[in-house]
């Protein structure tokens, strides 16, 4: 397949967080203004900060929704010297908003940063990029070192590197990373017991998250709520790509019609869905895109925000081979530690792929929900079930086709280009469509 | 009053440490299935008192150690 170039230049419709003239610390300063953090420990200060984000409704943005202000109470009860992680890995293949932000605006980030480890009273921060995303980490590395020149880094900020995997990402794969070099998720029985690195307790936000952290740090709130709707307050970064003439980042309100916001990105054609959410998210049919593109409606459509992600599935396009690559590249990027992940993702996968080409097979569809139910659940991280996810949806959207396909009727869209993004190193990427 | 909580226990399988012996499906076919891979799936309703000896044995003889009992509150 040939390797989507995804422009972001020029493109972002600025509404907050792309609002930034430059990268530079005075023109940040110049855009948002000047964010005091006190330096020593500041319970009252803490407190109004950490009731802001509570009160302001920001959920995570790296794809479990998490609130935000939750993360810290946890932590402040621990009683023991936490980090504050910034997760910026961005593992999605077609995920861009991390390094966008840590590109356009690598102070609003750090901002948020350090105001999460001054709420929590931690005294380091921990920035993780991706080993393949050099753009990002030149950009994060140089934003920190202007900030410790200029005097205005109030605690140690380091940058690190881990591997680029999918699943690396997975907030108890980074943590085990950060803690003994091996990106691997970990079984988390009850998730508001914080992770441990060297038996300190670190929170981990994404860098998105963080980035409205900082703009609710300065303007409270109120300002946050303005934007979105009650239940999902606020802005948030949409990478668009596929059948849009100007594919990239954009912020937009939580609740904009889906529909809107490819339009915005310069859709001019029929769709036959719309990959919502990533790689573990869910199709969305083209009678439900004026969903509005927040998290209760697109559930109600079936469908998921995930990490801001929207694909435009082009007519003619089919969507049961882009599951089926989809699966096949997922299946890949599984840690290889619980067998219904390593044995379960490869089979349903090649079922797919079965499906895809049309090879006529009575009880294939039979056999893709079973192996479904079978992998549901049954992995100490949620990479599985994204998958299944993906898959049931792709067998609901794409109803009628995959009946069609299963009864060796496979539509001419099997034979068109794939386009979604894979890594260049994936075995997907290197198959030829 | 005074309301006695009585302790169960349920089964519950490390998906990680797990390397598909199949010890647990053996010992206790009341509660564990076997998926086509070899994996346990694992009723995790609270156990009857008249599993329990069996589910004990099943942790124990499990090599991975990946066969797991657990506390739950339960009113029966």
């Amino acid at each position: 397949m040939t390797a989507m170039t995804m422009e972001t230049t020029d493109r972002q419709v600025a509404v907050r967080l792309l609002a930034g003239t430059g990268r530079a610390l005075v023109d940040h300063t110049a855009t948002f203004g000047v964010l005091t953090i006190p330096s020593e420990n500041d319970p009252a200060w803490a407190t109004l900060i950490s009731e802001a984000v509570s009160a302001s409704g920001l959920l995570g943005r790296g794809g479990a929704g998490f609130p935000s202000a939750a993360k810290w109470n946890a932590v402040r009860r621990s009683g023991r010297q936490p980090t504050v992680v910034v997760n910026a890995m961005e593992g999605e293949p077609a995920s861009r908003k991390d390094r966008t932000l840590l590109s356009y605006a690598p102070h609003l980030v750090l901002d948020g940063a350090e105001v999460a480890a001054a709420v929590i009273g931690a005294s380091e921060v921990v920035v993780c990029v991706a080993h393949d995303n050099e753009t990002a980490a030149v950009a994060v590395t140089h934003a920190v070192a202007e900030r410790q020149r200029a005097g205005a880094a109030r605690c140690k900020i380091s940058v690190v590197r881990p591997p680029g995997r999918y699943v690396t990402g997975e907030e108890s794969a980074l943590v085990s990373w950060l803690g003994r070099g091996a990106a691997l998720p970990t079984v988390r029985i009850d998730k508001s017991v914080p992770l441990e690195v060297a038996r300190r307790p670190v929170v981990v936000h994404n860098a998105e998250t963080l980035s409205q952290v900082a703009l609710i740090a300065r303007h409270g709130p109120d300002r946050f709520r303005r934007l979105g709707t009650p239940e999902a307050p606020g802005s948030t970064l949409v990478t668009v790509s596929g059948a849009v003439r100007s594919p990239g980042v954009y912020e937009v309100e939580l609740g904009t019609p889906v529909i809107d916001i490819l339009h915005r990105a310069g859709l001019d054609s029929e769709l036959s869905g719309a990959l919502l959410g990533g790689y573990g998210g869910a199709w969305l049919a083209p009678a439900l895109l004026a969903t509005p593109f927040a998290p209760a409606p697109l559930k109600a459509a079936g469908a998921t925000l995930g990490v801001g992600i929207i694909i435009a599935l082009p007519a003619g396009s089919c969507g049961l081979s882009e599951t089926a690559r989809i699966a096949r590249y997922m299946a890949g990027q599984s840690a290889g530690q619980c067998g219904p992940c390593v044995y379960g993702l490869p089979d349903i996968a090649a079922d797919l792929e079965w499906l895809a080409t049309g090879r006529t097979d009575p009880r294939l569809l039979e056999r893709i929900q079973a192996r479904a139910s079978a992998i549901e659940g049954r992995g100490a991280c949620r990479h599985p079930d994204g998958v299944i996810r993906l898959v049931r949806s792709a067998l609901n959207v794409f109803a009628d086709d995959a009946k069609a396909h299963a009864d060796g009727r496979p539509c001419r869209g099997h034979a068109a280009p794939t386009v979604m993004t894979f890594p260049d190193d994936s075995a997907v990427a290197r198959r030829p469509s | 009053m005074i309301t006695r909580h009585r302790v169960a226990l349920r089964a519950r399988v490390d998906p990680v440490a797990c390397d598909a012996y199949g010890y647990c499906a053996e010992i206790l076919p009341e509660r564990v299935t076997l998926d086509e891979w070899g994996y346990p799936i694992i009723d995790g309703a609270p156990l009857d008192a008249d599993l329990v000896d069996l589910a004990t044995r099943a942790a124990a003889e499990c090599p991975r150690r990946a066969f797991l009992l657990e506390r739950v509150a339960s009113d029966r």
